[in-house]
C-alpha cells in the first residue's frame, strides 16, 4: 500500500519494450511510454494499429509477449489494479436489458463501493432522469454514457477508454471531452483511443499508432509545427510517409 | 471466491430475466405444456403416461437450462461484459456460480410446476416420490445450466450454441432409456448409457428402487454438476491472445 501512496505524484503508468506477437503477426513492437497524473491523453491511429491491443494489454487482459507494463507501481496483471483502472470497451459493454441504474449497481457492488456512488456516477454522465430506463432503449450516445458512468465507478486514478466518442453526434464528442478534461484535471490519467485525427485538439498528449509502432508521442501543437501540416489528417500522413 | 459478488451476480442475472418476461414464460410454460401434451397424446394407452411422464420431468429442464444459459454467457462475451467483469475483482469461480445458482432458482420453479401439474390435473399416478421427482428436476437444471456454461467456452456464436443442441442433447435423449429402456441396448451402448447425465435423471426418477440406487443416480449426476461447473470456470479466459 505504501508503495501505491509514494506513487500518487510519479507516474502513473510505465510501459517499457512492450510487445504483442499473435501468431506471426506483431501487433505492437516494442511500446515505450510513461503517463502521469491529470494527463489527457489521445491515443490515435488508424483501425488496426494496434490502439484496442495496446488498451488491453494495460488492463491485463491481454497476453503480451515481451516488455513490461505497470501501472500505479504495479504489473498490469496484478489482481490488485482490478479496482483500480476505470475502462470502457469500444461497444457499450454494459447489459442491454437491465435498467441504468440496475447497470450501475451490479458493478458498483462487484466493486465494493457504497450505494452514494451510483447516484454520484449517474450524475458526472447527466444520467439521473434515466435510471429507471432500459439500457436497450437508449440512443447510442446515452448508451456511451452509461458505459463511461460504469468506468468511473469509484473515481478510479486511471481510466482507459477505447474510441469512446465514435459515431457519436458533434454535441456529443464536444461534452465527452469537456467530462474528460474535468477528470483529467482532477488527477486523474485519462488515455483515451480514436481513429479520427482531429480529436487530437482536445488532448494534451498524443499517441500516434501505426502497424503497432509508436510513431509520434508529444503535444499536439507540436505535431503540427514538426510536420508543417495545416491539420491533423496531413500531419499524420507526412509522420507516416517520414517513416517508410 | 466471495459469497457478495456470487450473489450479486445472481441477482444481476435475475433482474435481466425480469425485464424479459417472454423468455420466463417460455422457460416455465414449454416445458409444462410439452408434459401436458404428452399426457394428452397417451390419454388411450392407460398406463402409458405413467411410466413416460416422469421421465420427462428429468429431460426437459436438462433441455432448457442448457439452451438458456449457454447463449446467455455467450451474449456476455459478445457484448464485451465478459471483459468488463475481468478488470474488475469478480473471480471466474464468482462468475459460474452466479450463473448456477440463478439458473438452479428458475430450474426449481420449473419443476415444481411440471410436476405440480402433472400430479394433479395431467392425472400422473407415479410410484415414485414426489419430492425426489423434484430433486431431481432442479439436479437437471443444474445439469443443463453446468454445460451450457461450459459449452460457452466452446461455441463462439450464439448460432453455434443452439447448433450444439442437438449433438450434446439428442444422442443423451435416444440412451436415456426414453425410447428404449437401457437394459435393452446393445452391450456397448448400455455401457455408455449408464454414465451418462440424462439416464441418471431418469433412472433416479424411476420408482420402486433400493435407496443406494437411488444415492448412486445422485452421486453421478453431482459429479457431472461440479465436473461441468468446474471446467466452465476454467475455459472462462482473464486474458486473451
Amino acid at each position: 500500500m505504501s508503495n501505491l501512496m509514494g506513487q500518487s505524484t510519479q507516474s502513473t503508468i510505465d510501459v517499457v519494450d512492450l510487445s504483442v506477437v499473435r501468431g506471426n503477426n506483431e501487433i505492437l513492437k516494442s511500446i515505450s511510454f510513461g503517463a502521469a497524473p491529470g494527463e489527457l491523453i489521445g491515443l490515435l491511429g488508424p483501425s488496426g494499429s494496434g490502439k484496442t491491443t495496446l488498451m488491453r494489454s494495460l488492463l491485463g487482459v491481454q497476453a503480451t509477449t515481451g516488455g513490461s507494463a505497470r501501472i500505479l507501481g504495479f504489473e498490469v496483471r496484478s489482481p490488485l489494479l482490478r479496482a483500480r483502472i476505470g475502462y470502457m470497451a469500444q461497444g457499450s459493454a454494459v447489459y442491454l436489458d437491465l435498467s441504468v441504474e440496475e447497470n450501475v449497481r451490479y458493478f458498483a457492488g462487484v466493486l465494493a463501493e457504497p450505494p452514494s456512488e451510483i447516484s454520484r456516477v449517474l450524475d458526472v454522465v447527466a444520467l439521473t432522469s434515466f435510471a429507471d430506463r432500459l439500457v436497450s432503449s437508449l440512443s447510442g450516445g446515452e448508451q456511451t454514457r452509461v458505459s463511461l458512468g460504469v468506468a468511473l465507478i469509484g473515481s478510479p486514478r486511471v481510466l482507459i477508454l477505447d474510441e469512446p466518442t465514435v459515431g457519436l453526434d458533434p454535441i456529443l464528442r464536444r461534452d465527452l471531452w469537456r467530462t474528460f478534461d474535468e477528470l483529467a484535471t482532477a488527477g486523474t490519467t485519462v488515455i483515451v483511443s480514436s481513429h479520427v485525427m482531429d480529436e487530437a485538439t482536445h488532448c494534451a498528449r498524443l499517441l500516434l499508432l501505426r502497424d503497432g509502432q509508436l510513431l509520434f508521442d508529444d503535444t499536439p501543437a507540436s505535431l503540427l509545427v514538426t510536420s508543417g501540416a495545416a491539420n491533423y489528417d496531413v500531419a499524420f500522413e507526412r509522420l507516416i510517409e517520414g517513416t517508410r | 471466491m466471495s459469497t457478495r459478488r456470487t450473489l450479486l451476480t445472481t441477482r444481476r442475472i435475475l433482474q435481466q430475466l425480469r425485464h424479459d418476461p417472454r423468455t420466463i414464460a417460455l422457460l416455465l410454460l414449454v416445458p409444462t405444456a410439452l408434459v401436458g401434451l404428452l399426457a394428452w397424446t397417451l390419454a388411450n394407452r392407460p398406463g402409458a403416461f405413467d411410466s413416460i411422464g416422469p421421465k420427462l420431468l428429468g429431460v426437459f429442464p436438462l433441455v432448457v437450462m442448457f439452451l438458456v444459459t449457454s447463449v446467455i454467457t455467450l451474449r456476455e462475451r459478445s457484448v464485451g461484459t465478459l471483459e468488463r467483469l475481468f478488470t474488475m475483482p469478480l473471480t471466474k469461480a464468482d462468475f459460474v456460480a452466479g450463473y448456477a445458482i440463478a439458473f438452479g432458482a428458475l430450474a426449481l420453479v420449473q419443476s415444481f410446476l411440471v410436476s405440480a401439474l402433472s400430479y394433479t390435473w395431467y392425472g400422473l399416478a407415479h410410484q415414485g416420490v414426489p419430492w425426489r421427482t423434484s430433486v431431481v428436476a432442479l439436479c437437471a437444471g443444474l445439469l443443463g445450466t453446468a454445460f451450457g456454461l461450459a459449452l460457452s467456452a466452446v461455441a463462439h456464436t450464439e448460432f453455434q450454441a443452439v447448433q450444439f443442441m442437438p449433438a450434446f442433447i439428442l444422442p443423451q435423449l435416444l440412451l436415456c432409456g426414453l425410447v428404449i429402456p437401457v437394459s435393452q441396448l446393445p452391450a456397448v451402448l448400455r455401457v455408455i448409457a449408464d454414465v451418462l447425465p440424462m439416464t441418471a435423471a431418469v433412472h433416479a426418477i424411476a420408482p420402486l428402487q433400493s435407496n443406494w440406487y437411488y444415492v448412486g443416480q445422485f452421486a453421478i449426476m453431482l459429479a457431472y454438476i461440479l465436473v461441468a461447473l468446474v471446467v466452465g470456470a476454467a475455459t472462462l479466459r482473464r486474458t486473451t491472445k
